[in-house]
């Protein structure tokens, strides 16, 4: 007789019998009673006398209050009716006790708070980085040769690997570019990427207005089009629909608009980013674009058939690379398809970070638990006699250990509620702080998931923590509790119970405080660190200048260059400039140079050459960055285009190239762009290229200098145009900027200025991951020492408490109230000590597996050893403080009973 | 009394939907009388069962009720079979003719051959 909508027609009856507005109590008498009526009329007519009618009426009906009984269960659900009561029950009873209620609710609302807003980090961050259709099969496409094992991807390549490979649905390529836009005041610097004509449809984005680019239009020599992005279209043109067909200046080609691109498109994965305008790649005006060999910082994305897998991909791909490998021994030997899921290329750097932040705020979870575990026993102890006499009047021990649940889930689920909101608000501090490398920070959000979590949390911490004194009260004989009505006996378990919490917590919180700690002093070490040059005062910023004169005339370009160095050096405030290529130290951006020493015959490919970071720039250079001259001397202005080619080495490749003998006078042999013999004379010290905390990690670590005047005049013009990256000295590098552009644009207002970052601001940035989880981490750390020390305080307040009518006796007795307060300092500092002890072996084993932990290319732990002895001792006597304070105020509080008061009071 | 059976559990809904079907609304009293009746007073019905069984009956909407006058003029719920109803009873009706089907053939020593 059962169906599932008969069924649950059923249980809405009888939730709707829950209601008090239902009569249906009333409802069923009345029914009964017509049923006696009618069996008593009945027995009436068969002859039986009225009592005797009655009676057998009852009788067969089986007694009028069981069958009200039974009908009422039916009506209603009766466990759903406990609840209510004992939900009731609950709120009374909390209410009854604020003080207690609301230090329960706002600790868990702290616990459950920061384990909110960091899922909702973490749930945005690294369980939905893509938000795009199917973003399982999406992959990362590098190309995989010795140097570089996610290096870029040629042209030429590309396109065999589109054609030849069987396990993509579609396979594209980007390329972030810079252009300036002219034709509206001052020219302007736009941000853009290459891409293939795949690259929106595979990503699934469709264009909000006009088209994409059709399937040959990303080729070489096609008409120029572009795409706009949804902000850009926005910010440039109003978004005016009428912007499809028209066309923008870019670089000095015109641009037909074939379409905008929503500006909700977000993916951020290696060099690609979200920028104002997409082009074809096959627009890229350079003849590098054609060269197999060519390394143009080119990346792919790919869309896996249905069905393929990762690994059968790579075989493919496997495939494919070699066959080229033998076609074109001279440019693809060595090189292969390296392909990852998408997914892992935008969150693998971060994500073991966030473990340890997720293992942090579980930790400080805990704590708050801890607490309220321990509230909760105080509180039942003292009700025990009310649970006692309960059990002694019947109670069933299960309907006590359901009220006590009650109670704590309540508790929880109030404190989560409060959690939200602490969540909110940290999640946007948080975000605040984030540092850019987050992928999707500008998305994370308190989201349905989020509530959900939040939900189970405290769920779940109701039910766990609401046990353990439910558990004890159960187990308790009626009889012990009720004898100990008054006494001053003490319930040895209880206490036990208490003080294993405690010292929990306090290693807990030591733990967090000695990560947090190891954090500090590792970001300490690394501000300390001296990157190889003087970032005070020293600006960078980006210059373009007049397309026109540029693409056609690189003489003039030379010139060009000098007459803008004499412009800068004309503004007040800079004391030096120097052009440079792409290699500004920090920046993660470089330039290489191949080279073979003198000794050696040239090799037969550019990977068996040797290889060094490349400098590319002008004689002020040494003194803006204040680079120590180790020997030899610098470049000077008379190192000219037609005079002898000289180099200036670090010290690290001194030593790695010629170790034992002095390099000044050596030639080495350059090969960009064609071979020429340079002779070094000069070395300075090495710069930490690749950031403060990575660079001793990287492999490229040689750096070689070349002085801009003595580049040929093809190169002087780059293949973007005449573009270049300036360093200037500056007394207020701050704050000159708008006087350099104003400058520049008075020499020629097509020319432009952007970007301008000083070294400080470039090295903080690169320290910001790492910034930024020893702020979470610190605050965490903080968080868990506040309820370790709330735990701590509230033990031995109970202690006291307890105790109050002993030590009032023993007073009374002659013992003085100093004694008293070091009986209850040395409770507390045993409490604390043990848990000292406990968590310092626990913060031993975390910070050696933190050390092997990575943040962005170094570990975690950076410059100070996982051991630290200054770290450990500064964290244990800062929690030992906060301990012993924690403690003082209830033992002043004992140690200032009036012994009358307190006996007189039993 | 020993030679009453007691009604089985199940069969008390059933008999509940059958009876409201041949003698058209009625109430708790003349369910329960009838079913005692039709029995051939062979079963003994505890009265007070009848109600749990048919407020279940209610709730699921095999049945609704409804206040009404009985025939010696004393106010009384009348049950009434709803289309649902009809179709429980059916199906319900089927199942049992086939269960004790299978069980006469059981049974039955004539089937043993």
């Amino acid at each position: 007789m059962h169906s599932l909508p008969r069924c649950l027609r059923a249980l809405w009856f009888r939730l709707r019998g829950l209601s008090p507005a239902r009569p249906a109590n009333d409802e069923i008498a009345a029914e009964l009673e017509s049923h006696l009526q009618l069996h008593i009329d009945d027995n009436l007519r068969a002859g039986m006398t009225p009592q005797e009618a009655r009676r057998h009426a009852l009788l067969q009906l089986g007694g009028l209050e069981q069958t009200q009984q039974t009908v009422r269960e039916r009506s209603t659900l009766p466990w759903f009716e406990y609840l209510l009561q004992d939900l009731r029950f609950a709120l009374r009873q909390l209410r009854k006790s604020p003080g207690f209620t609301a230090v329960v609710i706002v600790t868990l609302a702290l616990g459950i708070g920061v384990n909110t807003a960091l899922f909702s980090i973490v749930n945005t961050v690294l369980l939905h980085p893509i938000a795009l259709p199917r973003p399982g099969e999406l992959v990362a496409v590098d190309a995989s040769k010795p140097n570089f094992e996610h290096g870029s991807i040629s042209y030429p390549n590309f396109r065999d690997w589109q054609r030849d490979n069987r396990s993509f649905s579609d396979l594209a390529i980007y390329r972030h570019i810079g252009f300036v836009m002219t034709g509206s005041g001052y020219s302007e610097r736009v941000r853009g990427n290459y891409v293939t004509s795949d690259f929106f449809p595979l990503l699934g984005v469709k264009p909000s207005l006009g088209r994409l680019f059709a399937a040959d239009e990303d080729e070489i020599g096609r008409a120029p089009i572009v795409m706009l992005g949804g902000g850009f279209w926005a910010r440039e043109f109003g978004s005016d629909p009428n912007i499809v067909g028209r066309s923008i200046t870019l670089d000095g080609r015109d641009y037909t608009v074939v379409g905008i691109i929503p500006a909700s498109f977000d993916l951020q994965v290696g060099g690609f980013l979200p920028e104002d305008i997409y082009v074809p790649i096959g627009q890229w005006q350079n003849e590098a674009l054609k060269l197999r060999g060519a390394g143009l910082g080119i990346h792919g994305i790919a869309r896996l058939r249905q069905g393929v897998t990762l690994a059968q991909a790579q075989a493919d791909m496997n495939n494919v690379t070699n066959h080229l490998a033998a076609v074109y021994p001279e440019e693809d030997r060595g090189l292969r398809a390296n392909l990852r899921p998408l997914r892992e290329a935008i969150v693998g750097n971060v994500r073991p970070v966030l473990f340890v932040l997720l293992a942090a705020v579980g930790f400080v979870l805990l704590v708050a638990c801890s607490n309220v575990a321990n509230l909760l026993l105080a509180r039942s102890s003292s009700r025990a006699q009310e649970f006692g006499v309960r059990i002694a009047l019947g109670a069933g021990r299960s309907r006590i250990v359901c009220q006590i649940l009650t109670e704590s889930t309540a508790l929880a689920l109030a404190g989560g509620a409060l959690a939200l909101v602490l969540a909110a608000w940290g999640t946007r501090a948080a975000v605040a702080l984030a540092p850019d490398t987050l992928p999707r920070a500008s998305h994370i959000q308190l989201s349905p998931a989020v509530l959900c979590f939040t939900f189970g949390v405290s769920f779940v911490v109701g039910i766990v923590f609401g046990l353990i004194p439910a558990w004890k009260i159960a187990a308790q004989q009626p009889q012990s509790a009720l004898r100990d009505a008054g006494s001053r006996t003490v319930h040895g378990s209880r206490h036990r119970t208490q003080d294993v919490l405690v010292i929990f917590q306090m290693a807990a919180a030591l733990v967090l405080l000695a990560g947090a700690g190891l954090m500090v002093r590792s970001l300490f070490a690394l501000y300390h660190t001296s990157p190889g040059f003087d970032p005070n005062g020293v600006l960078r910023f980006s210059v373009a200048g007049p397309d026109a004169l540029v693409l056609h005339n690189p003489v003039g370009a030379r010139a060009y260059a000098r007459s803008l160095d004499q412009q800068m050096r004309s503004v007040h405030g800079i004391s030096g400039v120097s052009l440079m290529g792409n290699d500004v130290p920090m920046t993660g951006d470089d330039d290489e140079e191949l080279f073979w020493l003198q000794n050696e015959a040239k090799p037969a490919d550019a990977n068996d050459m040797h290889w060094s970071l490349l400098y590319t720039v002008e004689p002020d250079y040494l003194r803006i960055m204040r680079i120590p001259l180790l020997r030899g001397r610098w470049f000077a202005d008379a190192d000219r285009a037609d005079t002898p080619h000289v180099i200036v080495i670090d010290d690290d490749l001194a030593r790695q190239f010629f170790p034992n003998t002095d390099p000044i006078g050596k030639i080495v042999n350059l090969t960009n762009p064609d071979d020429i013999q340079a002779t070094v004379i000069g070395v300075v010290g090495h710069v930490l290229h690749w950031g403060l905390d990575s660079d001793a990690s990287s492999s490229l670590h040689a750096q070689l200098y070349i002085d801009i005047g003595q580049l040929a005049d093809s190169q002087f013009v780059s293949n973007s145009g005449f573009f270049w990256n300036v360093a200037v000295r500056a007394d207020h590098p701050d704050t000159v900027f708008p006087d350099i552009q104003s400058s520049l644009r008075q020499m020629n207002a097509s020319q432009v200025a952007w970007r301008p970052l000083t070294m400080n601001q470039i090295i903080a940035d690169s320290l910001a991951a790492r910034r930024f989880s020893m702020i979470l981490l610190g605050a965490f750390a903080a968080l868990a020492l506040l309820l370790a020390s709330v735990g701590l305080y509230g033990v031995i307040s109970y202690l006291v408490g307890q105790r109050t009518q002993e030590m009032a006796i023993r007073m009374a007795l002659g013992a003085d109230r100093g004694k008293v307060l070091r009986w209850v300092m040395q409770r507390g500092a045993a409490l604390a000590g043990i848990g000292v002890g406990v968590g310092t072996v626990a913060a031993l084993l975390v910070t050696r597996l933190m050390a092997g932990i990575s943040l962005a290319k170094s570990s975690m732990i950076y410059g100070v050893h996982p051991w630290d002895p200054l770290t450990m001792v500064g964290v244990i006597a800062l929690l030992m403080c906060v301990a012993l304070m924690a403690c003082y105020v209830p033992a002043r509080r004992a140690a200032s009973v009036d012994p009358m008061q307190a006996l007189r009071s039993e | 009394m020993s030679d009453k059976t007691d009604v089985w559990q199940g069969t008390l809904a059933l008999m509940v939907l059958k009876t409201l079907e041949t003698m058209g609304p009625q109430h708790g009293y003349g369910i329960a009388r009838r079913i005692e009746q039709t029995s051939g007073n062979l079963l003994s019905l505890n009265y007070g069962t009848l109600y749990p069984a048919l407020l279940k009956l209610e709730q699921e909407g095999a049945i609704v009720s409804e206040w009404g006058m009985s025939d010696n003029n004393r106010k009384a719920k009348f049950y009434k079979l709803t289309r649902t109803g009809r179709k429980l009873l059916e199906r319900e009706a089927r199942g049992w003719q086939q269960t004790t089907a299978i069980l006469a053939r059981f049974l039955s020593p004539a089937e043993e051959a």
